[in-house]
């Protein structure tokens, strides 16, 4: 076996050092009941060459993008990821190392995730970043956790339009300590509806993804402004940070938590994951947050470097009082949206997201033309809602037939959406391609 | 760390199990932790403090100390209602370390029962019990 | 030390991202504008955010740098206990970045993702097979995510008797993630300690073992490096109160094809698929951390589960009793190819090979130190073994001096401090992948490390110096935190 060094030899000079005849008295101290006996039934094992083959054959069975037309995001985007992100995030000084428990040995994926850490904090106009968690769904879940154990209430608000996976998993965090959540339904613009909010006294936070599922850019200024003035946190989840190259960050307009997925940032799909859990707060509140944290140090000479820092927020110390049970979180994924933001610069980041503005406004207008309906007409960003002409299901069978995924159909988790289609148009797909799906849904 | 020689353990004081001292001053008493504590602990990084106002009971938890890879709990030498905080402590918490009974005072309480103040342990008590830690 | 692997380089200074570039410049290639221009509400827009803008070549020469700055596992001996830090296969890697895995869309429908269903299917069953249990979810993202997982599933099956426990039993060598995943599901933990032998009694556990406790999480081989030998009698205690046996596996390194913990007692276990199963740790994850049950509790496992029927696979959310979702999608599939890759390249006679090996090797570092270290409890260990500083404290010497000056001679440091049982520990697991040459010179490093500090402990003091920066003045950092610049 190529990766096991050992040779007889070996084995047998190591055992004569310890004092043992064979391997099996290694093991001497475990009882005879406790033994294994008998062999794993596993597949007898593969060569590379083997391996390479029977992985291609599962990748190929895929319907990734390089046959498909995939118009579906939902809290997983396909955009362009430059080769140095793969590249850089490839080196094995950075994969094949542990959390930067030594400093001195660590200094490259410290002083990175310190500046993924500013990165972020900027993006989201916020004070202060963590070194990531793990995903969107967890974030907004430890953000929730976060704003009861700040405001010791009891009770959390989370909008309908938060991503429906998102929401299961935070009822899943939630269940068994049995904190309270209530949910905000959505108008007929597509954003949340705050109306019954003045029955609720006793909210530690309200929620609201923005663009939130359906695309639809939410007002977070006056969900914010209405929040603080019931006491409780505004937390603002989201899926597509690209978005903020180009609108108001969260930060700007008054979140408290800014938290969500930041897998669009230069991390491949993946079938779901790893992604990117993005959490970002302000100053005060730095000592409840969950997470890492990577500050600034001096080191024995005076040189800058960087050190894990207000550790004892975490569980290795504060053990069943620690503000989180995380321990790895998602350092890599963390590192290759640095290199991505760092390649698309201030500059980049700005056009990029206003190209994908655009691209997804000329789609929504070509439909418009041909008679389907848009039902949320407040300003999207990616992302949109479509209602197709009668026989819907049978126009996305055809489409899929053609290699085109015409969106994510809503009714699964908004039963009154039956027949509407949420569509997903990022730089990845050509006027061409649009242009195909707007033929197939007219014929 | 120093040794049990070195530690300074002023006769103006009572002394906690919890390593906390009490002075008396006037009607009220001031809190701190003792000289071995803060030597125990390392270089202080964090105070959490109680709000003034709050009240606790003899024994009760009221903040927590930190260092870089340690939290340690505080305990009340008395029962009482707090009438200040040191807020020197949020900007140098080193001076826990420093002057551990002066500057680096914790909290003044206004004590529910000034008796309790006689259960604690006077410097020869509280260095015969350091002596047993050894 | 010119013998040692460490020594001097050139190595370079390279500011922060934003102390470089200039405005204007771009290091990605912007796709093709071919629309128009749209209408869009100004009141929305902001400033975008205040990145500086680098050329591609400044980007790749920055982390080029930076990563000049670390030491993986590719580097050098990364003897990190508890922490099994074993050799990455290449291969593995490539075939994770395959475009039809990391261009799949995770909603698609069921027919367009038969590759990685039929992938996450097979590596349920390896695992089950590996672990002796029968049923497995790969949902959870890292090891401490696991360990929620399962005391959300201990946590439901309490309730689904009609019985909340308010109680948990956590050993005094666990872990820190224990008790924390445990007060997420609002279990009090009970500390329980080990015994002089550093294992525990059956008796400790009875005695605390009550009705209203949940059950009792357990690591083993536990933190100290050693089995736990009453594994099945306390297994039996708890069974015996209605309790259910958590089986903390971050180490079960020391035992694949050895004992598998679902024939012994333990009715939930959660695996470490970057530490046992070979995927790299990405400098802090991702890792996964896929739960593993016994039938009783199949039903509780989070939703999707994969269904196989006829070589088709499928996604079921039909489980009424099921805890629910703990990730948005399915778990860091990513992740998962490179296990499913390792597993199948290994096969059971090389995993159980391995195993052996990472217990020698640890046993031959234990024969070699015991007289070098204080050897906190000398009996034969498995993967790992634990030393403490106990000798060299009356030089004035600690742990942290000897893990600092190790990293001079070029190998990286043993995990320090931890268990919190043994004062001073130095925690050793070296893993099956290193070599017997690469020990015998972690080995002699470690000899030269103790002399010096008999002979100049000044030399101790004032490691590392071969590093890119010496020790760190972590105190100041945390009284005056600077996170962001």
């Amino acid at each position: 076996m190529r990766f096991l060094p050992h040779t007889d030899e070996d084995i047998a000079s190591m055992l004569q050092t310890i004092g043992l005849a064979g391997l099996d008295d290694l093991f001497a101290v475990i009882p005879g009941p406790c033994r294994f006996q008998g062999k794993l039934n596993l597949p007898e094992p593969m060569t590379e060459w083997e391996l390479r083959e029977h992985m291609t054959r599962l990748s190929d069975s895929m319907a990734a993008s390089r046959g498909y037309k995939v118009f579906m995001g939902a809290g997983s985007y396909e955009h362009h990821i430059p080769e140095t992100v793969t590249y850089l995030t490839g080196r094995s000084e950075f994969s094949t190392a542990y959390t930067p428990y030594q400093p001195e040995l660590s200094q490259g994926t410290l002083q990175a995730i310190y500046e993924y850490q500013t990165l972020v904090a900027r993006l989201l106009g916020m004070e202060v970043a963590n070194a990531s968690l793990y995903d969107g769904a967890s974030a907004l879940a430890e953000a929730l956790l976060m704003a009861i154990r700040i405001t010791r209430r009891k009770k959390v608000a989370i909008s309908r339009l938060i991503n429906p996976l998102y929401r299961q998993v935070v009822r899943t965090y939630l269940e068994p300590t049995g904190y309270e959540i209530i949910e905000f339904g959505y108008d007929t613009h597509g954003l949340t509806d705050l109306s019954t909010l003045d029955a609720h006294n006793d909210l530690a936070a309200i929620a609201v993804q923005s663009p939130n599922f359906l695309g639809v850019v939410e007002p977070l200024e006056s969900i914010a402004r209405k929040t603080h003035e019931k006491k409780a946190l505004a937390v603002v989840a989201f899926t597509e940070p690209l978005a903020y190259g180009i609108l108001k960050s969260p930060g700007k307009l008054g979140a408290d938590i800014a938290c969500g997925e930041g897998q669009s940032l230069g991390i491949p799909q993946w079938f779901g994951g790893p992604g990117l859990g993005m959490f970002a707060t302000r100053m005060s509140h730095v000592r409840n947050m969950p997470g890492r944290l990577v500050g600034q140090a001096v080191d024995a000479g005076g040189k800058r470097g960087f050190v894990l820092t207000l550790a004892t927020r975490e569980q290795h110390i504060r053990r069943e009082k620690a503000t989180s049970n995380i321990c790895t979180n998602h350092s890599l994924c963390a590192l290759a949206s640095a290199v991505y933001m760092a390649s698309l610069g201030g500059s980049g980041i700005r056009s990029l997201a206003r190209l994908n503005y655009d691209k997804c406004e000329y789609l929504k207008a070509e439909l418009k033309k041909i008679g389907c309906k848009i039902p949320f007409a407040a300003p999207t960003f990616n992302e949109f809602v479509v209602e197709y002409p009668a026989g819907a299901k049978t126009l996305y069978a055809d489409l899929l037939k053609k290699n085109i995924v015409a969106g994510l159909p809503l009714a699964a988790h908004f039963p009154e959406l039956e027949g509407h289609y949420l569509l997903c148009v990022t730089e990845t797909k050509t006027k061409d391609d649009m242009d195909a799906l707007v033929k197939g849904v007219r014929q | 760390m120093k040794k049990m020689s070195e530690f300074r353990l002023p006769d103006d004081v009572r002394y906690s199990e919890d390593h906390e001292w009490a002075r008396l001053e006037g009607d009220a008493i001031r809190v701190g932790i003792s000289d071995y504590a803060q030597d125990q602990l390392g270089d202080i990084t964090f105070v959490g403090m109680p709000n003034v106002g709050d009240a606790f009971s003899q024994k009760q938890e009221f903040g927590t100390v930190e260092s870089t890879k340690a939290v340690s709990e505080l305990f009340m030498p008395i029962g009482g209602k707090v009438l200040e905080v040191n807020e020197a402590l949020e900007e140098s918490p080193g001076l826990v370390n420093e002057d551990p009974y002066g500057r680096g005072w914790l909290i003044l309480v206004k004590p529910d029962n000034p008796d309790e103040f006689n259960s604690l342990m006077t410097k020869g008590d509280y260095a015969k019990r350091l002596k047993g830690a050894e | 030390m010119t013998d040692f692997s460490g020594t001097t380089g050139l190595i370079f200074n390279e500011p922060l991202l934003w102390e470089k570039g200039r405005k204007g410049r771009t290091g990605m290639s912007l796709p093709r504008r071919d629309v128009g221009t749209y209408a869009l509400d100004e009141s929305l827009c902001g400033d975008g955010p205040d990145f500086p803008d680098l050329s591609e070549p400044e980007v790749a020469r920055h982390y080029v740098r930076l990563s000049q700055w670390n030491f993986g596992v590719d580097s050098g001996l990364y003897p990190l206990g508890s922490c099994t830090m074993k050799y990455n296969p290449k291969l593995n890697e490539k075939m994770a970045s395959l475009q039809g895995f990391t261009g799949a869309h995770p909603l698609l429908p069921a027919e367009l993702s038969q590759g990685a269903l039929r992938l996450m299917f097979e590596l349920e069953r390896l695992l089950a097979e590996i672990t002796g249990m029968d049923a497995v979810s790969l949902q959870p993202a890292a090891g401490a995510h696991g360990e929620l997982a399962g005391m959300l599933i201990i946590h439901a099956y309490h309730k689904s008797n009609g019985a909340a426990r308010s109680k948990i039993i956590v050993p005094d060598t666990a872990h820190g993630t224990n008790p924390a995943s445990a007060a997420l599901c609002g279990y009090k933990p009970v500390a329980v300690k080990s015994n002089e032998q550093g294992v525990l009694s059956p008796e400790a556990v009875a005695e605390i073992m009550d009705s209203e406790t949940a059950g009792i999480m357990i690591t083993n081989p536990n933190t100290l490096g050693l089995f736990e030998r009453s594994i099945r009698e306390i297994a039996e205690i708890v069974h015996k109160k209605g309790g259910l046996v958590y089986g903390d596996g971050a180490n079960m390194n020391a035992v694949m094809g050895i004992v598998r913990m679902g024939d012994i007692g333990v009715d939930v276990q959660h695996l470490n698929l970057h530490k046992t199963f070979s995927t790299p740790h990405g400098g802090g994850g991702p890792g996964a951390g896929p739960v593993c049950v016994k039938k009783n509790l199949e039903k509780f496992l989070p939703v999707p589960r994969i269904i196989e029927n006829h070589g088709a696979y499928s996604l079921s959310y039909d489980s009424a009793e099921s805890i629910g979702k703990i990730h948005a999608f399915y778990g860091n599939f990513g992740v998962m190819i490179k296990a499913y890759g390792y597993i199948l390249s290994m096969g059971a006679e090389s995993l159980k090979k391995a195993s052996q090996l990472a217990v020698l090797n640890a046993n031959y570092i234990k024969a070699k130190l015991k007289d070098v270290f204080h050897l906190a409890y000398d009996q034969p260990c498995m993967h790992e073994c634990v030393f403490s500083d106990k000798l060299q404290k009356q030089n004035g010497v600690t742990t942290l001096d000897i893990a600092k000056r190790l990293i001079d001679y070029g190998f990286h440091p043993p995990t320090v401090y931890f268990p919190l049982v043994v004062s001073g520990s130095i925690m050793i697991e070296p893993t099956e992948t290193e070599s017997k040459e690469d020990i015998d010179q972690f080995v002699e490093a470690c000899k030269a490390v103790v002399a010096e500090a008999k002979e100049n402990p000044e030399l101790l003091h004032a490691a590392p110096t071969r590093t890119k920066v010496r020790r760190l003045d972590e105190t100041n950092a945390t009284r005056h935190p600077c996170l962001t610049g």
